[in-house]
């Protein structure tokens, strides 16, 4: 009796997808909903937010008074780039660890408390900013004290995410032993594991350095040193943006392979690529303290270039073979017309490809190509703390970063929600309006930071200070191309939080799927999967074959990247010059 | 001999480690010599280039520092505006200023073409050194002086904007540098003026 009753309960446990064939673990894929619906939820909070303050921040519309602005500021920060993000690649790290290996979840039950350990911190910490009793902004660098709360709920949080990212190692061990899959783990798959392993390193520089602020703010403890704060948090806060990094690769992969079948041109490389992301991404962090006090000239240099631009040229890797990857998997379905018939033929009305491509081409232009510069010891004299430096992180975090994850949500809600996605039509343009706008937004913010204008500043028309300051009228110009944007972004986020939602809750369900039949609410790379030639191998060593030059078979992007690099080139030297003109300081 | 054709959702095939495909050895060389151009620029402009965020750095006592300054104000003061000392140093001396919610303490005269070792630090929370209209930034931290180096090349009438959140004021805290010209003159078209005027920092 006992007997059947577990063999029955093992079949239940999992449900076959209608798509794909995987087995999908309930247990796990309700685990990835839940995280996913917080997400939104954390997503819907710092959108306003950000409505609030580019209209703040607009010095023409002026919004909020000073107490708020700084206090939604703060609210903002914690929203976006700790709970949206985190709770969001807490789903993507179950997802992968079970859907794409076809494996049971460890200990689903522990899953679900620390889901809940999160969810209290969280709770704890927007508590505690909503009442304004920690004003300390998302750094909170001490001796700004916040009320103790406050610390406690981030560790809270941040005990809850480790614990779950050793779940996520505990499910790739049950994977292996139980051989849900055979040969290597997909590029996918070791994409997240990267990301789960610079997680580790990022949360416990976060306990280390919350830990003894928590005891300082009850009293235990004398006082923290605040450029040794300053060391540490970042390497839980500049850190933390590089699981997003390896996490947005990561999804990079699976919405190529998902919407135009792109291929892994070479798992070495594109492996090698995350290896160097695990080795080097937590020293890059020095690069928030190039003109801080703290520290020589020697430790600067060494711990930005020699170790950052190890994990820039990771990115660069990726730059090549993530579009490489498309444009060879294009080319072998036959798109072989041109140097870019590939990019042409791509579904531009399937959001989870467009808003892919944005995401590549956001972060790494913009995002990538002005991080490197103001990450360069000398140059971040001239950016340092000016609107420059949210000019940049918006172009990585929200237009490379969340579009990313975005664009995964289109095909996640019929993979895994099993709904149409909701407002098809907005959904298609959401990418769109989405990517100009913060394109706008961050374009705005850097020319404005390179007049001076500084960061996290409530008034910069300077009406209460002691001496006039006024800025060059052109700033006014681009605040105002900010604001544009700003508002054009967090409409976007909203369309994309109205379908979310809308799915989730109240969607259609999916219905019967036939391949090759388009159903309005399915993206393309489902109803028309991008199958590849069952002699696509044959076709592989032909297009090799006849592009025998270094240029190689996938022509297009060895011109994209050109360009790229020329770019970088040109930005990179002109920053080098307007720095040159300045009073000699040393 | 290439890999099987696969996407990054398959299982990778059981031996992996294969060669490159050209295009991919050719970029990652030309991803890793710019690379090696970005490490190179930042020794070079410590040899050759005339702006560096190195100083003298050592721990301080804040209170210890404010009263440092205090004393070098009264013993270079040449005037007052709004309340605050204006001070004059000698060329080549070490200047002091405090940076202390919601103030820059005190007003800097110095001489355009000369060299100052510039002390900055603060009594209470972090702030940020903004020079503008130059957009010259430096963190200042509690506990830490930061010794600069600093020879002013043009004359102006300067500020300093902080721009390290410290707390609801923040945005009033505005500190004033005077350089005079190379005769020891005021320059009546200072640089703020200037921009008033739609001229470009
Ligand atoms: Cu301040």
């Amino acid at each position: 009796m006992s007997a059947t009753l577990t063999a029955s309960g093992a079949a239940d446990a999992f449900r076959t997808c209608a798509f794909t064939g995987r087995r999908i673990h309930r247990q796990a894929e309700a685990l990835v909903k839940a995280n996913a619906v917080v997400a939104v939820v954390s997503l819907l909070i710092g959108a306003i937010a950000a409505l609030l303050l580019v209209l703040t921040r607009w010095q023409a519309v002026h919004l909020l008074p000073a107490v708020w602005y700084y206090r939604i500021l703060g609210v903002h920060g914690m929203n976006m780039l700790i709970f949206f993000i985190i709770y969001f690649e807490m789903a993507v790290l179950w997802f992968t660890s079970t859907a794409l290996l076809n494996a049971r979840p460890a200990n689903p039950k522990l899953g679900w408390v620390n889901f809940g350990l999160m969810l209290l911190g969280t709770i704890l910490v927007e508590w505690m900013q909503w009442s304004g009793k920690a004003d300390v902004l998302f750094t909170s660098y001490p001796p700004l004290k916040a009320h103790p709360i406050f610390y406690l709920g981030i560790i809270l949080f941040a005990v809850g995410a480790l614990l779950v990212v050793a779940q996520f190692f505990a499910t790739l061990v049950i994977a292996k032993r139980e051989k849900t899959y055979e040969g290597s783990l997909p590029l996918v798959v070791y994409g997240a594991m990267t990301a789960a392993i610079i997680a580790v390193i990022t949360l416990l520089h976060g306990a280390i350095i919350y830990i003894p602020t928590f005891l300082w703010s009850i009293g235990v403890i004398k006082s923290v040193d605040p450029q040794i704060y300053r060391m540490i948090w970042w390497a839980l806060g500049h850190s933390s943006q590089q699981i997003n990094v390896a996490a947005m690769v990561a999804v990079w992969y699976m919405l190529s392979a998902l919407t135009v079948g792109g291929v892994v041109l070479n798992e070495k490389v594109s492996r090698s690529a995350f290896v160097l992301y695990v080795l080097f991404i937590s020293m890059a962090s020095a690069h928030h303290l190039l003109v801080d006090p703290g520290f020589g000239p020697a430790w600067k240099v060494v711990n930005t270039s020699y170790f950052m631009y190890m994990a820039v040229l990771a990115s660069m890797i990726h730059g090549f073979t993530v579009p490489a990857g498309m444009e060879l998997g294009m080319r072998l379905r036959g798109y072989t017309q041109g140097l870019f018939g590939w990019l042409r033929r791509a579904p531009w009305g399937d959001p989870g490809f467009s808003g892919m491509v944005f995401s590549v081409v956001v972060f790494g232009f913009v995002g990538g190509i002005t991080g490197v510069t103001i990450g360069t010891e000398q140059i971040n004299i001239i950016a340092h703390n000016t609107m420059r430096i949210p000019g940049h992180f918006h172009a990585t975090v929200v237009s490379g970063t969340a579009m990313a994850f975005m664009a995964a949500t289109y095909y996640l809600l019929p993979l895994v929600f099993r709904r149409k996605v909701a407002f098809w039509g907005a959904a298609k343009i959401q990418p769109y309006l989405f990517a100009i706008g913060m394109l706008l937004l961050s374009m705005g913010m850097t020319f404005a930071g390179s007049f001076g204008v500084p960061r996290r500043h409530w008034d910069i028309s300077f009406s209460q200070a002691p001496f006039s300051v006024q800025f060059n009228p052109a700033v006014d110009l681009v605040l105002a191309v900010m604001g544009i944007g700003g508002i054009m972004a967090v409409t976007g986020a909203l369309l994309f939080i109205a379908i979310a939602v809308k799915s989730v809750f109240f969607g259609e369900p999916l219905g019967e799927i036939v391949p090759g039949r388009a159903v309005a609410g399915v993206p393309q790379g489902l109803t028309n999967p991008p199958v590849h030639p069952a002699n696509v191998d044959e076709v592989n060593e032909r297009l090799h074959r006849e592009n025998p030059s270094w240029i190689g078979p996938t022509p297009g992007t060895m011109a994209l990247v050109g360009i790229f690099l020329a770019a970088f080139v040109v930005y990179y030297f002109t920053n080098w010059k307007l720095l040159s003109v300045l009073w000699k300081v040393g | 001999m290439l890999t099987k054709v696969h996407t990054g959702l398959d299982a990778a095939p059981g031996v992996w480690w294969k060669p490159a495909h050209k295009a991919e050895k050719v970029w990652v060389a030309i991803a890793f010599a710019w690379c090696m151009v970005l490490f190179a620029m930042m020794p070079l402009w410590h040899w050759r280039g005339g702006q560096n965020p190195s100083g003298i750095r050592r721990r301080v006592e804040p209170r210890a520092f404010y009263a440092r300054t205090q004393e070098f104000a009264k013993q270079y003061q040449v005037g007052t505006d709004r309340g605050l000392p204006i001070v004059q140093p000698p060329a080549g001396s070490d200047v002091y200023m405090t940076a202390l919610t919601f103030q820059w303490y005190p007003i800097l005269q110095l001489t355009q073409g000369e060299t100052y070792r510039l002390h900055l630090s603060a009594l209470d929370v972090n702030h940020g050194f903004s020079l503008y209209p130059l957009n010259v930034n430096f963190q200042i931290v509690p506990g830490y002086d930061y010794a600069l180096e600093v020879t002013p090349t043009a004359s102006g009438d300067f500020r300093i904007i902080c721009n390290e959140f410290c707390g609801i004021g923040h945005h009033t805290m505005v500190g004033r540098v005077i350089v005079l010209d190379k005769a020891g003159q005021r320059v009546s078209d200072n640089a703020n003026a200037r921009l008033g005027n739609g001229a470009t920092p």
